[in-house]
């Protein structure tokens, strides 16, 4: 059996993630910096500017798919109201909560829990879920909670959409500054900014680096590697961090080491992932010489508006631009750009039970996508963390014909 | 010179199917038996049957593969290929042009697109439920304390069918225990069965060509081929041999390999 290669920077993730749990740990112990939480393409650059440290609860909730702890519970929070239909990143997190329980209790000597924030901010920009998510903590324990309430279905973003969310933006740096007294320094926000920038344009070329042939990294290894992008955006490690993987990937690169060795297929993932099965389904890929090449969600990490000397503007673009925000209609194009960019053969799309945001199956996208550009695809039943709603060997079935259906066209 | 011979084993959820063809891939003979909880034993009992029944040695046959969710378990195979691949196979072998397959399998079932050429277009599956599969009808004859093997004839009877709206098998069977409570015929519930059963199927995938239906469900209930003629309005087949064509289609896939 071929095994899964593992890049050597992931050794350099752990301490990453480490330095990051245990910075805000220290925060929250000592009652300074102050902490906020923040939604996963939330104002993070601006939180950060405003002296927050700042903590992603998608992160916990998926660490709990990936150990998976999260089936166990998700029906704490059912049985509070919380439908079995809804968020299981939501469910599993707040299930977890109410348990006592938090994996990284497990990962890192001396956390005992996860931590409490002096503020939650969200963007409604992925789903509304995220708000009810930190509402159901604000009630809690009493702290505030704000946010930015993003449009969705947009086509093309306008000026229009960017001064709205612009708006907000400004507003929620006032409210901040009511709400904790942190106060927002403008040079600090620029910096901040570019920073983000920075680790943007650093993630898009790792992910690009996918577009060679053999592709050196799958969305697998993508789902692991974006972790600094997710939450150290906004701060010299995330970079330094992207600068040591690209370092290694282009050596692969030269080297022709391919992540999948014999590559003969090569996919587009949609969808979220299937956290508590990542290695099952890296695995069944690797059998199969299948490389998953590209995926939107890794991608959701892009922010290529962010600019430094256009703050607000920027930040209120880039988190409206993202793939989640738009129609179909933009989407059907994106899938297109990602063919030539990619080279994919066909598409994964993963109908997530409790994720109708990020299933874009559900409205016909995929008809229309074969019929326009002959994009062959597949639609697998699943959940990002609730295993419930995941028929393994249905999936593989799925997932093994589509691949002979794509031998038998080559 | 002996001929060479090719067999497929299809080990599904309920049965496991084996067939036997030949180099211009003429059906010899097929079997059909439980898979129970050995699909091992189960897979190499339907293989010593369709040897026994062409009366012919095991070193006859040059090549096998398995299908089916127990595909791996068939130690004696030479390549697995998807159940979805082997039923596209053996109805494109019988119906050369461009079609719909439709297979009400025990425990799921598939809507397979496949072009003139023979090349797989598109598929689904159901979802992860039972309603609308071969369990479902077996659930509600135990509920209604039938005979699985009455329930066609009984169907045909009906003058008076009933509509069963549930997605679910276990609300359909609280939906039935409602209807007979009004005092609704068995034979029009069993016909409201068989409708729910092929309006699940009918709207997992658009339909082009020719519908060939296979699987063992419509093997032993030909009511459904008339009730997805008149509900999809196209000209409906149901394979030859519909049960083992899954196995035939791995037989095929044996035979080119």
């Amino acid at each position: 059996m071929v095994e899964i290669r593992k890049l050597k920077t992931a050794k350099l993730m752990k301490k990453v993630m480490a330095d990051h749990f245990y910075e805000i740990d220290a925060a929250m112990k000592a009652g300074n910096p102050k902490v906020a939480w923040c939604t996963s393409v939330g104002p993070a650059e601006l939180l950060r500017a405003m002296g927050f440290v700042v903590y992603f609860p998608e992160n916990h909730a998926a660490i709990l798919g990936a150990t998976r702890t999260a089936t166990d519970y998700i029906p704490v929070a059912n049985a509070i109201g919380y439908s079995p239909e809804i968020c299981s990143y939501l469910t599993a997190d707040v299930g977890a909560y109410l348990k006592g329980f938090t994996p990284l209790a497990k990962i890192y000597d001396g956390i005992e829990t996860i931590p409490k924030p002096d503020v939650l901010v969200y963007n409604t920009n992925q789903c509304r879920d995220v708000k009810d998510w930190f509402e159901w903590y604000a009630r809690r324990w009493n702290v505030p909670c704000l946010g930015i309430e993003s449009y969705v279905n947009v086509g093309e973003v306008t000026e229009t959409h960017v001064q709205g969310i612009a708006g907000q933006f400004k507003k929620l740096a006032d409210d901040l500054t009511a709400a904790t007294g942190n106060k927002l320094d403008m040079d600090k926000l620029a910096e901040t900014v570019w920073l983000s920038r920075k680790c943007s344009d650093l993630w898009k070329e790792v992910l690009e680096m996918a577009t060679h042939k053999p592709s050196p990294l799958t969305f697998f290894d993508g789902t692991i590697h974006m972790g600094p992008a997710v939450v150290m955006r906004g701060t010299q490690v995330a970079i330094d961090y992207y600068e040591t993987l690209l370092e290694e990937l282009r050596g692969w690169v030269a080297e022709g080491v391919a992540a999948v060795p014999g590559e003969k297929f090569r996919i587009y993932w949609e969808g979220m992932p299937i956290w508590g099965k990542l290695r099952e389904n890296a695995e069944l890929f690797l059998r199969l010489k299948t490389a998953v090449v590209a995926s939107t969600y890794c991608n959701s990490w892009i922010f290529t508006a962010l600019d430094g000397n256009d703050p607000w503007n920027s930040m209120a673009r880039a988190y409206t631009e993202l793939f989640i925000v738009r129609d179909d209609d933009y989407k059907e194009e994106y899938f297109i750009k990602m063919k030539e960019l990619f080279d994919y053969d066909g598409v994964i799309f993963h109908d997530a039970k409790t994720c109708p945001n990020n299933s874009n199956c559900r409205y016909g996208l995929p008809q229309r996508l074969q019929e326009k550009a002959g994009v062959p695809f597949v639609t697998i039943d699943g959940d990002l963390n609730d295993l419930r709603c995941y028929s393994e060997e249905q999936a593989i079935t799925k997932i093994e014909a589509f691949i002979e259906q794509l031998g038998e066209r080559q | 010179m002996m001929q060479e011979l090719y067999a497929g084993v299809d080990v599904g959820s309920t049965t496991t199917k084996a067939a036997l063809v030949d180099d211009s891939g003429t059906l010899l003979a097929d079997a059909v038996g439980k898979s129970g909880f050995d699909f091992a034993g189960a897979a190499e009992e339907v293989f010593a049957q369709v040897l026994k029944s062409a009366g012919v040695e095991r070193q006859q046959v040059k090549r096998v593969v398995s299908t089916g969710y127990g595909r791996r378990n068939v130690a004696f195979a030479d390549e697995m290929r998807t159940e979805i691949f082997c039923h596209a196979a053996g109805a494109y072998h019988y119906f050369p042009e461009t079609l719909t397959i439709i297979d009400i399998g025990g425990q799921d079932n598939k809507i397979i697109r496949v072009n003139a050429a023979g090349e797989r277009e598109t598929f689904a599956m159901n979802r992860k439920c039972a309603a609308g599969t071969g369990a479902f009808i077996e659930e509600i004859s135990y509920r209604l304390g039938l005979e699985l093997s009455d329930l066609n004839g009984m169907a045909e009877k009906s003058e008076h069918e009933v509509s069963i709206g549930s997605f679910c098998t276990v609300f359909s069977c609280t939906e039935i225990l409602g209807l007979l409570r009004r005092g609704a015929k068995p034979e029009d519930i069993v016909k409201g069965v068989f409708r729910s059963v092929v309006k699940r199927v009918v709207e997992m995938g658009a339909i082009v060509g020719k519908v060939v239906l296979t699987g063992g469900v419509v093997a032993h209930n030909p009511i459904i081929a008339d009730m997805v003629a008149e509900m999809t309005e196209s000209e409906v087949v149901t394979a030859p041999h519909p049960q083992t064509i899954g196995a035939y289609g791995a037989a095929l896939a044996a035979r080119n390999l």
